[in-house]
């Protein structure tokens, strides 16, 4: 059988592995090919980067940081932030990235989307939506350039609509619940999976692994990212870069 | 790195992510190079056949190389090891459901497209393709399954697998919805539909035990 993936997701920023909360707070917790190479060694099934600088700054992407990191990545990776034309899906598939993840492209350029499913697969593209709850408000509203620009599209039409330009993945990121530790909002997950196609993938929120198996047994996540949990010891404490181990995960969706 | 182990060849023809594998290989020790034309492939004691994509869109790109016969000679007159991975591996049979064209039919077999529609309706959600990790079990004992232990899991993603002819070519077998041929092997020509290149220390051992063959 298939193994429910669990994945580290990292942020850098300007080059320099961060980890915020809300989008917010952001703290710096050390270096991206460090942290690479100790998720290597404890085998993950597969690493979810994020580049938080780019779209927001309107800034191009790193390659060579990229290139650097995939080489020494052993496992699949997914690359998201400041992709906008075909040619960057190029480079960063020539430089070893196994997915390449979209945003605010998703809703700028579709089309572009579109093509790159056609030339690489909907398995290579992943669909990244950002979601938030605003204060005194009980719908969640999409949002993207690192939660800075609000969406028209509505939480029951996003994941069909990403699904429309092909992509294999939707990785879903709940703001409110990002960095908090608190554990996943399950009924937001079961609302987007209910009627998804595609795997859905949760991050937002993993504070222990009962909260993973919530995210994939009761929300209905395919797979499940970690933040805070993969690089800092506990909550409020120092940076610790670390992961769960295959056996304690085994456990962890037992009967599921 | 121990003495029998040769330099491998991994073939460039447009079609493969070499980059994963040439990284890899650097980290265990084992020196390659990446070759596009003949006089190479004549040389070559060990060969790697990367491959992603479309069938038709890879054998175009195998033919236009100009390499097959070269190849062919190597692989079926002077018995070189070669290792065809994901695509690379599938061209090694004759046919393909994904494509039109001949493949080179080294292994007797098919491609076929992951087809569920037999069995019980609550397995067919299983999605297409097939991406993530899984389980092997070892049906053909050989020198790249020495490494293999109950726990070992590869990386996959294809939307198409192996179905040989013959039961024998099998050497490893992974369930999903039904069993299929997660590795080939026939003589010296062995076949893998993941990819050991993302495959951690499972995906090394594949590779150091080719390149120790």
């Amino acid at each position: 059988m298939l193994r429910t993936r669990v994945m580290p997701c990292l942020l850098i920023n300007n080059g320099r592995l961060v980890k915020t909360i809300k989008f917010k707070n952001e703290r710096y917790v050390g270096d991206l090919l460090n942290a690479v190479r100790i998720f290597n060694q404890k085998e993950v099934d597969e690493l979810v980067v994020f580049d938080i600088s780019r779209t927001r700054l309107n800034k191009k992407i790193d390659f060579d940081l990229i290139k650097k990191m995939a080489s020494q990545c052993f496992m699949p990776v997914c690359y998201g932030g400041g992709v906008k034309s075909i040619e960057d899906f190029k480079r960063l598939f020539t430089l070893g990235v196994e997915k390449v993840s979209v945003s605010s492209l998703l809703f700028e350029n579709p089309k572009v989307v579109e093509e790159a499913v056609n030339i690489y697969g909907s398995q290579s593209i992943v669909a990244t939506i950002d979601i938030a709850k605003p204060v005194f408000r009980s719908n969640y509203i999409i949002k993207t350039h690192a939660g800075k620009i609000k969406r028209a599209i509505t939480m029951s039409d996003i994941t069909s609509y990403c699904e429309s330009l092909g992509v294999g993945e939707i990785i879903i990121n709940n703001i409110n619940q990002e960095g908090t530790w608190q554990g996943f909002d399950v009924n937001a997950l079961k609302n987007l999976t209910k009627n998804a196609k595609v795997p859905v993938v949760a991050v937002g929120g993993a504070g222990s692994l009962s909260d993973i198996r919530a995210a994939v047994e009761l929300g209905g996540a395919s797979a499940v990212c970690i933040g805070s949990m993969a690089v800092f010891q506990s909550k409020d404490m120092g940076v610790l870069i670390k992961f769960p181990k295959q056996s304690e995960l085994e456990q962890t969706f037992r009967g599921i | 790195m121990t003495s029998s182990t040769s330099k491998l060849s991994i073939i460039d023809y447009g079609a493969g992510n070499i980059g994963s594998v040439i990284n890899m290989l650097q980290h265990i020790g084992v020196s390659a190079e990446v070759i596009n034309d003949s006089e190479k492939v004549k040389k070559a004691n060990k060969i790697v056949l990367p491959g992603v994509g479309n069938w038709d869109a890879g054998m175009q790109k195998l033919q236009e190389s100009g390499l097959i016969e070269v190849l062919k000679e190597r692989v079926l007159e002077d018995s070189v090891p070669i290792l065809g991975i994901c695509l690379g591996m599938q061209l090694f049979l004759n046919s393909s459901e994904e494509g039109v064209l001949p493949g080179l039919g080294w292994i007797n077999g098919k491609v076929k497209n992951f087809n569920f529609s037999s069995l019980e309706p609550f397995s067919k959600k299983l999605a297409v393709p097939h991406m993530g990790w899984n389980s092997v079990s070892v049906i053909q004992d050989c020198n790249l399954t020495q490494s293999l232990h109950e726990n070992s899991k590869f990386y996959f993603v294809h939307s198409y697998h192996a179905e040989v002819e013959d039961r024998k070519d099998v050497m490893l077998q992974t369930q999903y919805g039904y069993p299929f041929a997660s590795a080939i092997r026939k003589d010296n020509i062995y076949g893998v539909q993941f990819h050991p290149e993302k495959s951690h220390l499972h995906g090394m051992n594949i590779m150091k035990s080719f390149a120790s063959l």
